[in-house]
């Protein structure tokens, strides 16, 4: 007699069975893996959007060159709360600031200073802008500090600076509205009315966030100050250390004389904010965790609520098929047996809303992708924990009613009508 | 050649709200390989204990029960489906099949537990429905069937183990008079094929089928009889 291995026949069978019983209670079927796809959609949904996020924020975070960090009054990503006031009531770092840090700082390789601010009214001849670009007033190291390179023209010089010229450096977008068919360099554009000559255009970036990273306009910082700068202009120091292994050497000098500059006692915190790339991504990082750790809690209850909903279709199960039990135990079924069928029969119900709830949920998280127009990403990890979670809830909650099953008297079964 | 069946002082009491009810109250039989026997009674004499009983789908609270050799009132849960399983066919006055299942998918379930391998199921299962006529039939579901037709699906599932005894509870009970003669010729030729029958009745011309009627009344064999031998085929 050929025989095979008991449970790979069991389970074979189980399978059989789980389809046959779907099949038949479609509508029951479907409510009930409803449950568990919404649980798993929820959890595979948001960490699906998380990884786009993380994936393409992580890669617009890194907007220093290397080895910067940038000194300013408030923190790069500011929330709501009491601590606001208290950053609103330090004082601006203020351009006498910065000359002091840059004439007193000894491992800096250079330290520059920037502002920014939001200015619509630019044009060349008859041609305006319809949005407003940011402008930016840096010094001959601005360029450098955040990463960006020239595609045409020359940076600012420190006589630039010095003497208080107005040029400017453009970037391609706006440079594209201002100049559609000529070429920039050497042109005289008006910036609030007054003139500036380009003296450069930088190289393309891109989109960040959403939002183009090439829709601005800079110029010299000693002119800034002077035409754009008010009372409430605080600037932003940009340092660069002279390698990875003097960096944090750097940072801590420059702390302790910002202290010193800005007359900080000693027992009292930083009045300003250090930002780099990895402080950046680290905000971020601390915001999706929380995010995921909601998420997570979320999931575990429509998971719960789901594999009460299995427990509850399985009972009804048994109940139905009590007739049928006792047929299967009079032809030679034992407890393990039957036990093994139903059990398997929760555990297919889950996985089936399992694999629903992965794909719909890759699915849903991709969304966000495409919005964001970053690439899509399958995260294989939380798939996998998915379904095996998904088996979890079979077994856990199909274990009782598998268990009744499995210890119904075959005699009384029979009977049943 | 050892007995096929032996029952000693075999006794099975409930306890129903307090109150002993003695289903069984002191059984001994023999039943020899080959024999066809019909156990008769009125209701409550204790048919349905006895039958469950030799079947083991019940355990005795009192007495020996020997199948082949083997000491059944000493087996575990799982030995008896084992036993079931291997060396007993139930055939059930309302057939009792699975009725999603299609003929051969019911006649192929003792197999499935059995751990036989699916093509040779397939094959067992052909060749009992064949035997009961049915090859035709084997791919209708139950509720395609006639009621003779689904007794035969059931008779081809007690019997594609190869059991030791065929277990037959009022088999004619749930069908008209015609399909009634037809599973009666089946079972007799299944006789004659040389397997056991016990057959449970309490019509007196269905009992007359068998060579040998044991009459249960208040839990005890009140007769045991050899009826008129019915006429052989001899190959």
């Amino acid at each position: 007699m050929a025989k095979q291995s008991h449970l790979k026949n069991t389970i074979k069978e189980s399978f059989r069975m789980a389809i046959e019983s779907i099949r038949q209670n479609k509508l029951r079927s479907i409510l009930t893996l409803l449950g568990i796809s919404i649980g798993v959609f929820s959890v595979i949904g948001v960490m699906t959007a998380i990884r786009t996020l993380e994936s393409s924020v992580n890669s617009q975070l890194d907007i220093f060159g290397t080895n910067t960090f940038m000194i300013q009054k408030s923190p790069a990503i500011q929330i709501h709360g009491p601590g606001n006031n208290k950053i609103r009531k330090r004082k601006n770092i203020r351009y006498a600031h910065y000359e002091e840090l840059k004439q007193r700082a000894k491992l800096p390789q250079q330290v520059s200073v920037v502002d920014g601010t939001g200015e619509r009214n630019i044009q060349y001849k008859d041609k305006r802008l319809k949005k407003t670009a940011e402008l930016s007033g840096v010094d001959e190291w601005g360029l450098r500090s955040f990463k960006t390179y020239l595609a045409d023209g020359r940076n600012f010089l420190e006589d630039d600076i010095r003497f208080y010229r107005s040029v400017t450096i453009l970037g391609p977008d706006l440079a594209d509205i201002l100049f559609p068919f000529e070429d920039p360099i050497g042109k005289i554009i008006q910036i609030k009315g007054l003139d500036y000559t380009v003296i450069g255009i930088t190289e393309r970036k891109g989109q960040a966030f959403g939002q183009s990273q090439d829709y601005f306009v800079m110029i010299p910082i000693s002119v800034y100050i002077q035409r754009f700068s008010s009372r409430w202009t605080s600037l932003a120091i940009n340092v660069e250390a002279e390698s990875t292994e003097l960096y944090e050497k750097t940072m801590d000098e420059v702390i302790g004389l910002m202290r010193v500059i800005r007359k900080v006692p000693p027992e009292e915190e930083n009045d300003f904010e250090i930002i780099s790339n990895e402080e950046l991504m680290d905000t971020f990082a601390g915001f999706t965790g929380g995010i995921k750790l909601f998420a997570g809690a979320v999931s575990v209850i429509a998971l719960l609520v789901a594999g009460i909903g299995i427990m509850n279709i399985m009972l009804v199960s048994v109940t139905e098929r009590i007739k049928e039990i006792g047929i299967r135990k009079a032809i030679g079924a034992t407890r393990r047996d039957i036990l093994t069928q139903f059990l398997m029969e929760a555990i297919f119900l889950s996985q089936f809303g399992g694999v629903v709830g992965v794909i719909l949920g890759i699915a849903g998280g991709n969304l966000v992708a495409v919005l964001l127009k970053v690439p899509a990403v399958v995260p294989m990890d939380w798939a996998f924990y998915g379904m095996a979670v998904c088996s979890f809830i079979g077994i856990g909650f199909g274990i009782y009613p598998a268990w009744r099953a499995a210890n119904l008297d075959p005699i009384e079964s029979l009977r049943f009508e | 050649m050892a007995d096929l069946i032996s029952l000693r002082g075999i006794k099975r009491h409930y306890d129903v709200g307090g109150e002993v009810v003695r289903a069984l109250d002191g059984v001994d039989l023999i039943i020899n390989h080959n024999e066809y026997i019909s156990i008769m009674g009125p209701s409550g004499s204790g048919k349905s204990t006895m039958m469950n009983m030799i079947g083991c789908l019940d355990s005795p609270t009192e007495g020996v029960y020997e199948f082949e050799g083997e000491l059944v009132h000493e087996m575990d849960d799982n030995q008896l489906a084992s036993i079931r399983n291997r060396k007993i066919g139930f055939v059930f006055q309302t057939f009792n099949l699975l009725p999603k299942a299609t003929a051969l998918r019911n006649v192929e379930v003792p197999l499935i537990y059995a751990n036989i391998s699916k093509s040779e199921r397939v094959k067992k299962a052909e060749k009992a429905l064949l035997a009961v006529g049915l090859s035709d039939r084997m791919h209708h579901k139950p509720n395609e069937l006639s009621g003779g037709q689904r007794q035969r699906v059931a008779i081809a599932r007690a019997l594609v183990n190869d059991p030791s005894i065929l277990l037959a509870d009022e088999p004619t009970g749930n069908l008209d008079s015609k399909s009634g003669v037809e599973i009666m010729k089946i079972l007799d030729s299944l006789h004659d094929d040389g397997n056991t029958i016990i057959l449970v009745t309490h019509e007196e011309y269905i009992a007359e089928h068998a060579d040998r009627t044991i009459n249960l009344f208040d839990g005890k064999i009140k007769e045991d009889r050899q009826t008129k031998k019915r006429k052989r085929v001899v190959a």
